[in-house]
């Protein structure tokens, strides 16, 4: 399951959601609002999301991440709107019977979301500017280099 | 002409001044429809940079465009 929230949402509770007797692993992630990007000093963020195909692209990476590794389960949840700094930006959790698959699993989920899911980021500066991530040229040079 | 209903999102979104229209085109594919509205609207990405759905599924920017079709641009995403 992959899904967007408008509003905050308890990762804990996204975790015993995924509680299965058969699991003898569950490895989450939580992406924070960090206060510094590529040197400059951010303020807060937004998040913009097509929804419809970024829960349907969400939902074919956790299907590919069930035919790629033995896990149990995965699932998956990306906020949208206005965040604050160490606010939960995303959260990707997986249960196993073993920590390997787990712990692979996830990272292939929040790497393929990153790269795929149609979500768009502006960071909002001190010095009063704001971006779009990975849309301007200079943000692109960057990630070049 | 066909009709197409046109989505924007973030940048595009901003630099267009809108979220979505309703336009009649002659072009043949998303990339030659971007073409034109970059060249009229100022879009600063080139359409190398530029993904685009038709009626809620990614497609190839060179797939013929449909009367009746719902467009959406996507520039380079960030999610995460």
């Amino acid at each position: 399951m992959f899904k967007l929230s408008a509003t905050a949402f308890d990762a804990p509770a996204q975790a015993r959601a995924l509680a299965d007797d058969r699991a003898g692993a569950c490895v989450t992630f939580e992406g924070w609002v960090r206060n510094r990007n590529a040197g400059r000093p951010v303020l807060r963020l937004e998040y913009e999301a097509y929804a419809v195909l970024a829960e349907k692209e969400g939902e074919r990476i956790i299907a590919e991440a069930k035919e790629k590794f033995p896990i149990l389960a995965a699932a998956g949840i990306h906020r949208t709107g206005a965040l604050a700094l160490g606010e939960l930006a995303v959260w990707v959790g997986v249960t196993a019977e073993h920590r390997g698959a787990a712990f692979e699993a996830c990272r292939y989920i929040i790497d393929q979301s990153k790269a795929r899911i149609p979500i768009w980021k502006r960071e909002h500066y001190a010095d009063g500017t704001t971006a779009w991530i990975n849309c301007t040229e200079e943000a692109r040079l960057k990630t070049l280099t | 002409m066909k009709a197409v209903q046109v989505q924007y999102f973030a940048i595009l979104r901003e630099q267009r001044g809108l979220a979505e229209e309703k336009l009649e085109t002659e072009a043949p594919t998303p990339a030659a429809l971007y073409d034109e509205l970059r060249a009229r609207y100022a879009f600063t990405l080139p359409v190398e940079r530029i993904r685009a759905a038709v009626n809620g599924d990614f497609v190839a920017v060179s797939e013929p465009l449909q009367d009746g079709d719902t467009l959406v641009f996507i520039p380079p995403v960030a999610g995460g």
